[in-house]
């Protein structure tokens, strides 16, 4: 999304990305960046949550207007109501480890599969 | 509330996500996009004034897909803004399904909202279409593919300036 973001900046389309994943859209880098601290999947404001949602939107058109150079982060001010998302997202420890390994080694076999029954058609 | 943390507190999905994939066997890490440089376009004239569009990371929905179970096949696509589709198909992109849902898609693209700002005057109109683009491993195919598409869908609907959500 960031690379389709640059693009058009590049062309003269003023662009706003809105989203989570503060780390992947910084790295990448684009011009405006509204970060709200959610987990993954509701860049726009918490599910039906109108109020909240139409005031994250209002801060995208705000770095419209206000922002006067590339790499502008406006962090929103919503909190999510707790933080066990953070550490339990793709979590990998002790009770998970032999788990995570059997099925990486299960599905790199069924690609080697997949793709051995994709030459013989 | 003040207080001190060792460490952030934004997660890093690129050490997070190394880690897992790493935990599952695979040795080489994804390598994210970076950039030194970073392209900025000021808005033209007044927001009032101004076309904004949509771009989705989200699918089309594809009834019999998901009714089967399989896996939807990801394409670019332009879609109409008014009505804003009641329901994205979701279930094939990396978000975190176990802290939240996607049912209510003014949660992750904003096209009633944006329909506010435009009948309350922030901003001139809403495009007529929104845009949709697949979230693709291959960063060749989003930057030489999608991305000039997407420009040139822009330019066909007018657009002055876009938001890009991104699940």
């Amino acid at each position: 999304m960031s690379l389709v973001a640059r693009h058009l900046e590049e062309n003269g389309v003023p662009t706003v990305v809105m989203g989570s994943a503060r780390d992947v859209v910084e790295e990448c880098g684009v011009a405006r960046f509204v970060f709200t601290d959610f987990p993954l999947g509701n860049p726009c404001g918490k599910p039906w949550d109108a109020e909240m949602q139409r005031a994250i939107v209002g801060m995208g058109l705000d770095m419209l207007e206000r922002a006067w150079m590339a790499r502008t982060t406006v962090q929103t001010p919503f909190l999510w109501g707790n933080d066990e998302w953070r550490d339990a997202f793709m979590r990998v420890d002790d009770s998970n480890r032999e788990a995570l390994a059997r099925e990486g080694k299960e599905r790199r076999h069924r690609q080697v599969e997949a793709k051995q029954e994709r030459l013989r058609m | 509330m003040n207080q001190r943390r060792p460490y952030r507190s934004y997660v890093s999905y690129m050490d997070r996500s190394r880690e897992y994939y790493a935990a599952q066997g695979y040795s080489q890490p994804y390598s994210w996009a970076h950039h030194d440089d970073v392209p900025f376009t000021p808005l033209r004239k007044p927001l009032s004034e101004c076309r904004v569009g949509c771009v989705t990371t989200a699918g089309k929905m594809d009834a019999e897909a998901e009714r089967q179970g399989r896996r939807k096949v990801r394409e670019l696509y332009a879609m109409a803004a008014n009505p804003a589709p009641a329901r994205l198909f979701t279930a094939d992109l990396f978000w975190d399904k176990g802290a939240t849902h996607t049912d209510d898609v003014g949660s992750f693209l904003p096209l009633n909202h944006l329909a506010q700002y435009a009948a309350g005057g922030r901003i001139g109109s809403v495009s007529s279409r929104f845009y949709g683009v697949p979230t693709d491993y291959s960063q060749g195919k989003t930057s030489l593919r999608d991305a000039p598409k997407i420009l040139e869908w822009c330019r066909e609907d007018g657009v002055d300036a876009m938001l890009l959500s991104a699940l």
